[in-house]
């Protein structure tokens, strides 16, 4: 943690309150008829929503929400993305151009726009969420993966395994993925917080988590409605996503300071 | 020169036919019989074979694709489940829009990023640096759903300087732009940053200061030329984050670009124009990048000869 800073603390806490945050005894779905729209005040910290909701414990449960689903989505694309790329790379040939095909084939779908479309094809919904992250996400590890492998196939401690008649399946796990595992730790960083921020914007567009659970992208979403009136609604999830996308980007910038790794590893955008 | 415009030509051209093959494909994802979602669950069994027929979904898949190949050749997308006009019109009307927020979202983002970027890198390690690499990370980590809404809330409603949504005029376009110009700025501010360093410790730097030049000189005709071609490679990549950026931020502020038309279409479950608007931007994006790529050669000699060695 030391290494960290606050960024680190604030990671902390954010997976700490989103677990912790179940066990409150609060009903997110508890309406207060009276409190319609209540400013923040020493009884409520947050106030409320619209429909007379705390909006303390519906930023926890979007705080899971997100929590759940960017974790999701960075391992199952971190483990396709690693076994494709590393595999493809190592086994090159027809095999490689395929993969390096179907990569730059997904690449050409700019941003989240293929994640746009899947959700809204597959119906709203958190898992159809999960899906479409994942079918974009897995391609930038791939691509990694491929690109760390390529540059390691001709080492010597590889070849040595090679010529003691290793099977391929334990180079790549033992002599070739463990090489390689602090750029994709560092790429699994950034995508957190790109996730994070993609969750958030396809709930926003009303492609993700549905009513009544929360997320904080539907919250800005039904927040931006009543923005004149209760500004709060928009910037209590709204400074808590970026404060928290802020310290993941932030780790992953140390982290690759403390690993000391040259790679291109993007940003996570939006 | 003939040679890297033949490689990127044909790979560009295998990747399209790819996107083309992965959009048709949407629409057998849809669960369950898309006829029944389209049309509901009352509807008459002869209208269900009408639009099965209609969109082709009781042949081969393998046909299908064809048949949707065939038609786009000739710039034809479908029509539209809703309004029953062509996809390719509804695409043709709205595309200056969102042509137009893109452009001028990247001059907003470069007139924010040049100038982020040379006062960080010429002064690495102080406090300006810190402030505008700060200013940057802020822009990353800043969605454009959430931007949007605050610039509302600041400029359109607290202040009422600017229109708060619709296109009318230029004012309605400065609140968009920005929003769309701000995440490129970040990544844009920091490539600028970054290369300019790695320039400014070249030998001609250090000639040209040596000869007298002024430092401002130095860095605007000398260092900055040169720092340009990953900047250039950089803002075509980028600009697919402008592309689909573009869709949330077209929703948030009812501009009536592809990206909105995009959303709406989605929510009225109508198909073919979602895949329209998702193949007509990815493409687009793909030919920018090929044209990126092969401007950048034409630039720079050494990637020429590379290629043909």
């Amino acid at each position: 943690m030391r290494h960290f800073g606050w960024a680190g603390w604030i990671l902390f806490v954010w997976i700490f309150v989103s677990i912790a945050g179940q066990l409150l005894p609060v009903d997110i779905n508890q309406i207060h008829l009276p409190s319609i729209l209540n400013a923040p005040d020493w009884q409520n910290w947050l106030g409320y929503d619209d429909l007379g909701r705390p909006v303390l414990g519906r930023l926890l449960a979007g705080s899971l929400t997100s929590l759940i689903v960017s974790f999701t989505v960075v391992t199952v694309s971190v483990v396709l993305g690693t076994i494709l790329g590393t595999l493809s790379a190592y086994q090159g040939g027809m095999t490689d151009l395929i993969v390096v095909r179907v990569i730059d084939i997904f690449l050409a779908f700019p941003g989240i726009l293929l994640a746009i479309a899947l959700a809204g094809i597959l119906g709203p919904g958190i898992d159809n969420v999960v899906i479409a992250l994942s079918v974009v996400g897995w391609v930038g590890f791939a691509r990694l993966a491929r690109a760390q492998t390529l540059s390691l196939k001709h080492r010597e401690h590889v070849l040595a395994a090679q010529a003691l008649g290793t099977k391929k399946r334990k180079i790549i796990l033992r002599h070739l993925i463990p090489l390689i595992s602090a750029p994709l730790l560092i790429e699994a960083t950034f995508g957190i917080a790109a996730v994070i921020i993609a969750e958030a914007g396809l709930s926003f567009l009303g492609l993700g988590v549905q009513a009544p659970d929360a997320s904080w992208g539907s919250m800005i979403r039904d927040g931006a409605r009543y923005m004149l009136v209760a500004p709060h609604l928009v910037i209590v999830p709204g400074l808590a996503l970026m404060v928290v996308v802020l310290s993941v980007n932030l780790l992953g910038d140390r982290l690759r300071d403390v690993m000391d790794v040259k790679t291109n590893v993007q940003k996570g955008s939006h | 020169m003939l040679r890297l415009l033949l490689t990127r030509l044909s790979s560009t051209v295998i990747v399209i036919f790819g996107v083309i093959s992965l959009v048709f494909l949407l629409i057998h994802l849809v669960p369950g019989d898309p006829v029944d979602v389209m049309l509901g669950e009352n509807a008459q069994m002869a209208d269900r074979e009408a639009l099965r027929e209609a969109l082709g979904l009781n042949r081969p898949i393998g046909q299908q694709l064809i048949t949707y190949i065939g038609n786009l050749l000739q710039g034809d997308l479908g029509q539209s489940l809703h309004s029953r006009t062509s996809v390719s019109s509804m695409i043709l009307e709205r595309f200056p829009a969102t042509l137009q927020l893109a452009l001028v979202s990247l001059l907003v983002s470069c007139l924010i990023a040049f100038p982020l970027g040379i006062v960080a890198a010429l002064n690495r390690g102080k406090a300006w640096d810190k402030v505008a690499m700060g200013v940057s990370l802020l822009g990353v980590s800043i969605p454009n759903f959430l931007l949007g809404p605050m610039l509302i809330l600041l400029f359109s409603l607290s202040l009422g300087w600017l229109p708060v949504s619709g296109k009318s005029g230029f004012a309605s376009m400065v609140l968009p732009a920005i929003t769309l110009g701000t995440a490129l700025a970040a990544v844009l501010s920091r490539m600028i940053r970054s290369t300019l360093l790695e320039v400014l410790n070249e030998d001609y730097i250090r000639t040209a200061r040596a000869k007298g030049l002024s430092y401002i000189r130095v860095v605007i005709f000398h260092a900055l030329p040169n720092a340009m071609l990953p900047i250039i490679t950089l803002l075509g990549l980028q600009l697919g984050v402008l592309l689909g950026g573009a869709v949330i931020t077209e929703t948030v502020f009812s501009w009536p670009g592809i990206g909105k038309l995009t959303i709406d279409a989605i929510t009225k479950r109508d198909y073919p124009v979602v895949q329209g608007c998702v193949l007509l931007i990815s493409i687009s994006y793909v030919i920018v990048n090929a044209f990126t790529d092969i401007i950048y050669g034409w630039i720079d000699p050494r990637i020429r000869q590379g290629d043909r060695s």
